[in-house]
């Protein structure tokens, strides 16, 4: 096998149901040892992609590789991938020990060196001891951990996990999604990982892929794609964004000349391409700035606005600012004598930002 | 939690039909017999009431013993013959038809149960016979020259009758048991490197082992005192527990047929003890 090959390679899988499209020519790498993270809402075939990986779902399209060889006909119990699936689904029937040692035993390997590796597996996800344990005796996280082992026992090409935190609560959560992260950097295997936590997947991932629609949004680093969204889906999906149109006044060198809420405005558009005279931009609020009164002389875009709200969130605030048309959502955190504490409903603000805080959108 | 007394009485009040159903058609006879077994024949089909062992020291006579033997292999053959037909049959219905014939071919399975066992074994007495649909048929279509003659009368067709009797007793609980099991379970099974005929075995088995265990009592224990499929179906030579017992009731022997129920009783009470445990077992899995 070579060795420069992705551990999976999806190429244009198509998957429908009647009339219903769940996967529409989604095409994906994950690199040798990446954490890569499907972020979309519920019903964007997410998961529907991670079954035709495993091979639990034929695809009507595409094909499908692991480690460079093409698997797309292949039945699940010839992959080389294993998944963790959302509830667990541990063999209620087997103890831990038995459950771990599922995989192995379907290979055929001598009892010692069973025994040898689960020992191990029950070791890197710290539960050495519960062997003779039974899967309804474990709370949520420690079934979780055995799901864990048990598929990595078995030394995959890649791990896929199907939103595997969502049943957790939240301090396990957060405990767990830590846990994650070790575990795959121990390893050193790729993790596929599904999710509909924004949060989760800008912590655990190498890369995230946003999916809605069966289509696949954009895909990049953590920092790429929530500095730099694409589209309005993606801005709006992948944290919040305030998404003005723009009229566009001229283009030169990659730079655009954009007229947002009344004010012209120079920006680079990151190599997208703008067709049209109409275009749509993106501020996070969090990059906006409320002040009482007008700067004099700024390079930052200013605009007017009347506070129709406040939010108060303990570490943040979040205030809704009506600028003409449009409501504008903008986030200060709560730090020692901010001065937007002062602020009052019906009170005349102003809002600052940056023009590199403006991200130019595509159709 | 005490309750008061009101709701004592009341919960009496609605126990009462069944209490009462209970001790009229169970308890009362099953004493009955039980008292009978230890009288002794009476002239003319009557009971004489002089208690002794004498009927239990008969019964158990090596020469009843061949008797008994062929009686379980009998229940045992088509105990196993059902589990054979049903669990695929239940495990089609479950796991592989689409969710709008379950109810229809469920339905079908129990069909049968609609009109008499009796009439029943009568058809099959038609289908079997020397000159039966099944020899003219066969004949028709050369496939033998002359009539099978083992087709009625023989073990062959008291198992087929009981198997054809019981199989209903074997699809229903195995079918329960299967619509239970998770399919994410099996998925995960075959994601784990099991192909289709270990996830069987190692999976889908071992879950719907209380339906298999429910399905054994349910066949082995009619089958073990059935009278009619033997005594019209089977040949003259081939006596079973339950023609044997009913014979002694025909032939005015109320008490040695009233004892040859106790033991036949009581050794179904052993096995389902067993299966009691076999099933305890996994309970606390």
């Amino acid at each position: 096998m070579a060795t420069a090959t992705s551990a999976i390679r999806v190429e244009g899988v198509t998957k429908r149901y009647g009339a219903v499209t769940a996967l529409e020519a989604v095409s994906l790498e994950v690199e040798r040892g990446e954490f890569l993270t499907l972020l979309g809402p519920s019903g964007s075939g997410k998961t529907t992609l991670l079954r035709v990986i495993a091979g639990l779902e034929r695809p009507d399209e595409g094909r499908v590789y692991l480690g460079g060889e093409d698997v797309t006909d292949l039945p699940p119990y010839r992959r080389r991938v294993h998944t963790v699936f959302q509830q667990y689904v541990l063999f209620p029937h087997l103890n831990v020990y038995k459950n771990v040692a599922f995989g192995l035993e379907q290979k055929r390997l001598p009892r010692r060196e069973i025994e040898r590796r689960v020992t191990a597996a029950l070791e890197l996800v710290r539960l050495s001891g519960y062997e003779r344990r039974w899967p309804h005796e474990l709370s949520g996280g420690e079934q979780q951990r055995v799901a864990l082992a048990r598929a990595l026992v078995l030394e995959p090409e890649a791990l896929l996990l199907d939103e595997p935190l969502a049943a957790l609560d939240l301090q396990l959560r957060k405990e767990m999604q830590r846990e994650l992260k070790r575990l795959q950097r121990e390893v050193g295997i790729s993790f596929l990982m599904v999710t509909h936590d924004q949060e989760e997947a800008l912590a655990l991932s190498d890369r995230l892929a946003v999916i809605a629609g069966g289509r696949l949004q954009q895909i990049g680093t953590p920092r790429e794609v929530y500095e730099n969204p694409e589209t309005a889906f993606v801005a709006t999906f992948l944290g919040s964004a305030n998404v003005f149109e723009a009229e566009v006044m001229a283009r030169e060198n990659g730079d655009a000349l954009l007229a947002v809420c009344g004010r012209t405005v120079r920006v680079s558009l990151n190599g997208r391409r703008l067709e049209g005279s109409r275009a749509q931009v993106a501020v996070r609020p969090e990059k906006i700035a409320l002040r009482a009164r007008p700067l004099r002389k700024t390079d930052l875009v200013q605009l007017e606005g009347v506070i129709e709200e406040r939010l108060y969130l303990g570490d943040a605030t979040h205030w809704r600012v009506r600028v003409g048309e449009q409501s504008v959502l903008v986030t200060e955190p709560n730090r020692p004598g901010s001065r937007a504490e002062a602020f009052r409903d019906g009170q005349r603000v102003f809002l600052y930002w940056a023009r590199e805080s403006i991200v130019v959108l595509s159709q | 939690m005490r309750a008061s007394r009101g709701s004592e009485a009341n919960r009496w009040i609605w126990l009462a039909p069944s209490v009462l159903w209970l001790v009229f058609v169970l308890l009362l006879p099953l004493g009955f017999i039980i008292a009978v077994s230890f009288a002794e024949r009476g002239l003319y089909g009557g009971v004489h009431w002089r208690f002794g062992l004498e009927n239990y020291r008969r019964a158990l006579d090596p020469l009843y013993f061949p008797v008994y033997a062929r009686s379980f292999l009998m229940a045992a053959v088509t105990t196993a013959l059902c589990l054979l037909i049903g669990y695929p049959v239940a495990y089609a219905i479950a796991l592989r038809v689409s969710p709008k014939w379950k109810q229809a071919l469920l339905v079908l399975s129990i069909l049968p149960f609609w009109t008499s066992f009796l009439l029943r074994t009568y058809a099959w007495m038609f289908l079997l016979r020397a000159e039966g649909f099944v020899n003219t048929m066969l004949l028709t279509l050369g496939v033998i020259e002359r009539p099978i003659s083992w087709l009625l009368y023989s073990d062959f067709a008291v198992v087929v009758g009981q198997v054809y009797g019981e199989l209903p007793f074997a699809i229903l609980p195995v079918y329960v048991a299967l619509e239970r099991v998770d399919v994410r379970v099996i998925e995960a099974a075959m994601d784990l490197g099991a192909n289709r005929w270990r996830v069987f075995w190692r999976v889908v088995v071992p879950l719907t082992r209380p339906g298999i265990i429910t399905a054994l009592v349910l066949v082995f224990i009619p089958s073990l005192g059935a009278f009619i499929t033997p005594d019209l179906l089977g040949g003259a030579k081939s006596a079973m527990l339950g023609t044997v017992i009913q014979n002694q009731f025909v032939q005015r022997n109320p008490p040695m047929g009233s004892a040859l129920s106790v033991l036949l009783i009581l050794a179904v009470l052993a096995l389902l003890w067993m299966a009691w445990r076999a099933a305890g077992v996994k309970e606390r899995q």
